[in-house]
């Protein structure tokens, strides 16, 4: 029963994937609730369609729907006044290993969604450029130019040229 | 002054160096090329510090929770259906209980969705061709049960129910197979204890989903409804509220009961 087993196979590889997914979401997001929300959506919706699905790599498929949510979701985010992340990217510097967490956080926070989006799926995710390119659904070479501004501005910001993020009191 | 210089090496080499995705070929050209230049070592040195970071700070490896169980999502969809098919019964008993408002409604509706003419047509006159048949009204009896359901189902091409009415004092008599406008139509006849008889028709159909309708059809009364795409058709010739009764204790048992998906 071939069909039968890729479905089981189908399955395990969502389980699997968890995670995984969990880890990117929140990367993304920056709030654990936000981010389990975001993949508990992207499983229903893979386990919805698994009919739809022709053997691809599911791994990439379950990245793709979920970054898609996530834009999707920022998108109606950019439709309201924002002002709630603002205080939190305010929070008061200490020294020590936290700090350094706290600092890795913001940076990718000062970065456009898609060159966040990018430089996870690459380093947080292991993905290669080309599925990258599938996810994001543009060239390579996009994907290497997002992913080279990304590292450009995270350097700067840790650096500390962080003009735009500069506590105002 | 250095005699051999090699390739020029791109910004996107380096990326792909410390993301290792730079072909084995150019390996040798970007140590080379980062033994000579340390504002690139300094930059790669940078990106992986920057891997480190985020690795440190994002990767965990925390139980997944349970809410994130196969079972859980799926049920989860389901339980959302339950919910929807009670809506319809409760929306279907609100335009049956009488009322000018419900009456109102119950006219306002479009007359017969489209691409259900046919259907309650044929299922109309099935049930009037064979309730009044006294010594073969069903091609196999209830006695047999299971395998008419197993048979209907493969000829039908989806698995078949056949509803448990007895709380309504109706027992199965049996079912048959018919032509229906699209493919074969499975009919189940149902009497209850003064001789009066209801049937089932369903089949497939692309009919768009539908919540419970009622049709009238001279001394036949119908009530009707479509899921994806299966249509069924409840008759029965006594009063509205008793083939209301009939067609909503059919349509619970059809739309909530069906098996769950089971989880890989």
């Amino acid at each position: 029963m071939p069909a039968e087993h890729s479905l089981i196979g189908f399955r395990q590889n969502v389980l699997a994937s968890i995670p995984a997914l969990r880890r990117y979401a929140r990367a993304l997001t920056r709030d654990a609730e936000i981010a389990d929300d975001l993949v508990q959506d992207t499983l229903v919706r893979a386990l919805r369609s698994e009919h739809l699905f022709k053997g691809e790599e599911t791994r990439s498929w379950l990245y793709t729907i979920l970054t898609n949510l996530n834009r999707n979701r920022l998108r109606s985010l950019a439709r309201r006044p924002a002002h709630a992340p603002l205080g939190d990217n305010d929070a008061v510097e200490h020294a020590g290993p936290e700090a350094g967490m706290r600092d890795i956080e913001r940076a990718l926070q000062s970065l456009v969604p898609e060159q966040r989006t990018a430089l996870l799926l690459v380093v947080l995710e292991g993905l290669s450029y080309r599925e990258v390119a599938e996810v994001q659904g543009v060239p390579i070479g996009t994907v290497m130019s997002r992913l080279a501004r990304a590292r450009a501005q995270i350097k700067g910001f840790l650096d500390g040229e962080r003009p735009a993020l500069r506590r105002v009191k | 002054m250095i005699d051999r210089s090699p390739p020029p090496v791109t910004e996107d080499e380096l990326h792909a160096y410390v993301d290792r995705e730079l072909p084995a070929d150019r390996m040798l050209a970007v140590e080379a090329w980062l033994a000579t230049h340390p504002d690139d070592m300094a930059r790669v040195a940078a990106w992986r510090a920057q891997i480190d970071a985020i690795r440190l700070r994002y990767d965990t490896d925390e139980p997944v929770p349970a809410r994130f169980n196969v079972e859980r999502l799926l049920n989860g969809d389901r339980r959302w259906k339950r919910i929807a098919a009670a809506a319809a019964v409760v929306a279907f008993l609100a335009g049956s209980a009488g009322g000018w408002i419900a009456r109102d409604a119950l006219h306002a509706a479009p007359a017969m969705a489209p691409g259900f003419e046919a259907f309650t047509a044929e299922a109309i006159e099935a049930h009037k061709l064979y309730v009044v048949e006294v010594r073969h009204p069903v091609e196999v009896p209830a006695a047999d049960a299971d395998h008419l359901v197993q048979w209907l189902s493969k000829r039908l091409g989806y698995q078949l129910k056949a509803p448990n009415l007895e709380s309504l004092g109706l027992r199965l008599v049996g079912g048959r197979l018919l032509p229906g406008p699209t493919g074969a139509a499975a009919f189940l006849m149902y009497e209850n204890a003064s001789g009066e008889r209801f049937t089932i028709y369903c089949g497939r159909s692309s009919a768009p989903e539908t919540a419970l309708r009622y049709s009238e059809n001279g001394p036949a009364t119908s009530v009707y409804w479509a899921t994806q795409d299966v249509a069924y058709v409840v008759s029965g010739s006594g009063n509205r509220k008793q083939i209301g009764d009939v067609a909503v204790a059919a349509y619970k048992q059809i739309e909530q009961e069906t098996p769950a998906p089971r989880g890989g």
